[in-house]
Parts: structure tokens; sequence; C-alpha cells
């Protein structure tokens, strides 16, 4: 398998403080990776610095090209961001939210597509003038990713989907991302502080420290190792 | 019974205008986060070109009123380039006070190039009245108002029904996450300023035709459209427009009944102001402000 997405040493800062030293991280196509890790780590930095929303230096490649611009460039480029704590525009409908995920796309399609997202989440079809702002945070967190399918992208970034919801929950979306990456070969990249939860969804994992890839490997052989046991899957 | 009536009529051509320009204020406040002082500078500004293209050029209403837009539309657009993009990331008081930078050079301008002497700039309706059940209505008064409702109407279907104007809407009210389903923000927030721009237009337009064109023409209007829309809510369209239409209405029946109101007419929109941000300062149809700490 080729690596759809690609990070070579990149860096990335906020102000004084460097988040990311050196990040390398390969997500081939069609895989569904996961990065764990503390809190400050530099996760939802490593999700940012692909999607552009802060400065970063190294490289980022999506499918051989690089990854240049801010996250307007990125969305064009194929990739949705699912950014931590629900990615919705709240004052908005339910179905402008999910248009909004079409931004990049053409028109036609986009109706189909809303259906579509309707098969997977129904709920969706009786509540499409709702205020996304007054749904449940499962539901906020389930239209946040229905908005980001919307754009049919080439890759999937999400953002600890598991903050704040009910376990019940928590397993339907990853059942969701697991059936679009086996039917429909959606490659995924996916922040997690629920190890267990990712290493699950995950065939290959990495662990960030510091800013610094610690350990990686295959879900299996990370399960095994008795670091990450003891850091992050407490037994 | 019938003065009522008359002063209800001649208050909503009033109020209408004042919820053009209010509605102008609403859009920049959404899409910039400050009022935009400059506003009625920037209406009288263009009725000056409608002016010089009909009284020198000979140009007829209508085109000159497409061209007026037009240029007016542009010109929103090149203020937020040239002069609020550069500041519209530091803090908020130094965008305003480019906007009344922009006031005193738009003013000054027009001096420096229309001289201050007032024009009197024609009416696009005929000067005759209709007769209603006693209730005389001018033509102009219905124009008025039919003019700043379709502009409302127009306006509302583009941000209900295009991917534009939900894409503007989506920048104005969460620029971060806008960016990341691909909107280009900041291109989104020049529109928002072109489309202000067109509406004060429109609402310098109709002013100038009752009250003589000069560079300050729209000062007083600007007073009672901030009042329209602290009234209507800041942040609400729908507001801006009632808003207007319950300003002018209301002054205009005030001014009819109460002997003195009429002389004060701006202090009583400025009370209206002041009461409002007293008892509901998200104002009638504005959502209040929960500041998460």
């Amino acid at each position: 398998m080729s690596a759809l997405l690609e990070l070579r040493d990149v860096e990335a800062r906020y102000g004084p403080v460097q988040a990311l030293r050196g990040v390398s991280i390969d997500v081939p196509e069609g895989a569904v990776v996961a990065v764990l890790g503390a809190n400050g780590a530099g996760k939802t930095t490593t999700l940012r610095a692909v999607s552009g929303t802060v400065r970063r230096s190294g490289e980022i490649l999506l499918a051989g090209k690089p990854l240049r611009g801010g996250p307007e460039a990125a969305a064009k480029a194929g990739v949705a961001h699912v950014p931590e704590g629900r990615g919705t525009f709240t004052e908005l409908s339910v179905v402008e939210n999910l248009r909004l995920g079409a931004y990049t796309r053409r028109e036609r399609s986009v109706k189909a597509d809303i259906e579509r997202m309707a098969d997977h989440f129904p709920w969706i079809s009786d509540r499409g003038e709702q205020r996304a702002g007054t749904l449940s945070g499962g539901e906020q967190q389930m239209l946040a990713l229905a908005r980001a399918l919307m754009s049919r992208p080439r890759l999937l970034m999400l953002d600890e989907p598991s903050l704040g919801l009910a376990p019940l929950i928590v397993r339907e979306i990853f059942r969701i991302v697991r059936e679009l990456n086996e039917k429909e070969g959606l490659t995924v990249l996916v922040v997690e502080q629920d190890a267990r939860i990712a290493l699950n969804a995950a065939a290959t994992a990495y662990v960030l420290e510091v800013g610094k890839v610690a350990v990686s490997g295959s879900s299996a052989e990370l399960r095994d190792d008795e670091a990450v046991r003891r850091s992050y899957l407490g037994y | 019974m019938t003065v009522f009536f008359q002063q209800v009529v001649s208050g909503l051509a009033a109020g209408g205008v004042y919820g053009a320009l209010a509605l102008a204020l609403v859009l920049i406040h959404r899409a910039t986060g400050v009022i935009n002082f400059a506003q009625g500078e920037m209406a009288t500004f263009s009725t000056y070109i409608l002016w010089t293209l009909t009284a020198n050029h000979g140009v007829s209403y209508w085109p000159a009123f497409a061209v007026t837009m037009l240029v007016s539309f542009v010109g929103g657009i090149g203020i937020h380039q040239a002069v609020i993009r550069p500041v519209e990331r530091g803090s908020q008081i130094r965008v305003v006070i480019v906007t009344i930078g922009l006031l005193l050079l738009l003013n000054g301008l027009m001096t420096f190039i229309w001289t201050g002497e007032i024009r009197a700039v024609d009416s696009p309706f005929p000067g005759g009245t209709l007769d209603v059940h006693g209730v005389v209505i001018s033509y102009r008064d219905i124009g008025t108002i039919a003019v700043c409702l379709g502009a409302v109407v127009v306006l509302w279907a583009f941000f209900q029904f295009t991917k534009v104007g939900l894409a503007l809407r989506a920048a104005a009210v969460n620029p971060a996450e806008a960016r990341l389903v691909g909107i280009r923000v900041t291109w989104m927030l020049g529109l928002g300023w072109g489309l202000a721009a067109v509406l004060g237009a429109t609402a310098g337009v109709l002013t100038a035709p009752s009250v003589f064109l000069d560079p300050n023409m729209m000062q007083t209007v600007l007073i009672y459209a901030f009042a329209a829309a602290v009234l209507g809510g800041i942040d609400s369209p729908i507001g801006a427009v009632v808003g207007g239409l319950i300003l002018g209405v209301g002054l205009n029946l005030l001014g009819a009944y109460v002997d003195f109101v009429s002389e004060l007419r701006l202090p009583a929109a400025l009370l209206v102001i002041l009461v409002v941000l007293l008892l509901r300062p998200a104002g009638l149809f504005g959502t209040p402000q929960v500041k998460k700490v």
C-alpha cells in the first residue's frame, strides 16, 4: 500500500511553545491510523498541521503532492478535518451544515449525498431544519462527521470523537467510521485519548510524547507493548 | 383616524430607509464585529455618484441607479480590502477607529469633489398622491417602501437559498470552521461589505429627494439607523428592518400627536438606544450573548 498522507519531520509552534518536534507519520491509502498520547503531547496539533490551521514546517504530502497554505487549500485537496469539540455551525440548521460540508464540490450531487447521510444517521431526515446548536452532544458529533463526509474526502481526520460522549454513542460513531472504511475504502486519521477504542478501530497507531513519536506499530503490537499498556490502557 | 394612518404610512417610508441602513450596519457587524461609523458617508458618496450621472451626464434614472449600485458594491469590497482587512485581526477598537477615520476621509473627499453646496436629487417616482379612504399616500412613499422591502427580500433570499449566501453566513458565525470546509473567509467578509454598501446606497438615494444632497446628508439618518439596529438587535437582520419600521412610524406618530417631539426626534432616537441597551441589550430579535468563562 502506498501512503496517502506522509508527514516528514513536521514541526509546529504556538508562539514560543513548540508543540511538534519533528513528527513523521505514514497513513496508507484505505487505512485507519490512530494517534495516541497524553494531554499536550501534540495529537491535536498533528491534525492541525495537516489541515494548515497552525504554522508548521517540514514536509506534508497528500498523495505525493505537498499540502501548502491554509485550511481552505487542504479542504480543496480533499482533507476533511473534524476538530475537537464538535465541529458544527451551531447557529445554522442541520441541512445547512451538510450543504456547507459539500462547499468544495459542485452543487448537483449534494442532495443525493444528504440522503446518503440520512442512511447512516436516520435522525437527520426528520430534523434537517433544526439548529445544530440544539442537538445533543452525540448528535452534534455525528453531524460533524456527516458534514466532513459530505465533502467526499480523500482523508478524514477525527479529533477526539469520544470526548464527553456516552460509550454507546462512541461505539456507534466508530462503527460507522469502520463501515465507511471497509465498504468505501475511506482513509482515516483519528486522534484519541481513549487508547482502547482507538486501537480497536485502527490498524496502526502512533504514540506521541511531548511533540515526538515515541512508539509506533500495528495496533496488536502496541496492545502488547508493556509501556503503552501501562501508560495508556491502564492494566 | 385619517391623520393616524397618514402618519403611519409616511412613517413606514422613513422607517424603510432607516431599516435599509440599519441592515447595512447589521451585515457589517456580523462580518467584522464592529459598528461601521462610515456607513452614512458611504451612502452619501453613492448618492453623489447618482447625482453626477443624472444631473451632469444626462443619464436617465434607472441606468444611473444600476451603475451607482455596482460602483457602491465594488467600493464596499475595496474599502474592506484596503483599510479594514489590515486591522481586522487586531482589537476591535482599531477597526472602529478606522471606520471613524473613513467617515472623516469620505466627508472631506465629498466636499473636495462636489463642494458643500446642496443639490436637488430627483425622485424616480411620480409626484402624485393616492387617495385611499381619505388617507393621502404619495407615490414617492409607496416607491420608497417598495424599494426598501424589495432590497431586503432579495437579500434574504440570497442568504437563504444560495450557496454563496450560506457560505457568507457560515463565515460570519464561525470563521475558523468555515475555513475548514474550504470557504475563503476574507472574500466572504469583503462580499458582506459590498452588500452593505449597496444597501446604504439604496437608503441614500431614497433619502436625497426629500432632504437635498450635501456631504452631511446621512449623518442624522445614521443615528436613526443605529437606534433601529439596537432596537431590533444588532445581530439580527430581521430585527434591523422591523426596528427601522417601528422607529419610523413611532417617531412620526409622536411628532404628530405630541407637540414638542417634532423638534426632539433625534434625542428621542437616542433615548431609544439608551433604554434598549439598559433593559434588553440584545434587542427585540437578537440572541443574548452568553460568554463562557
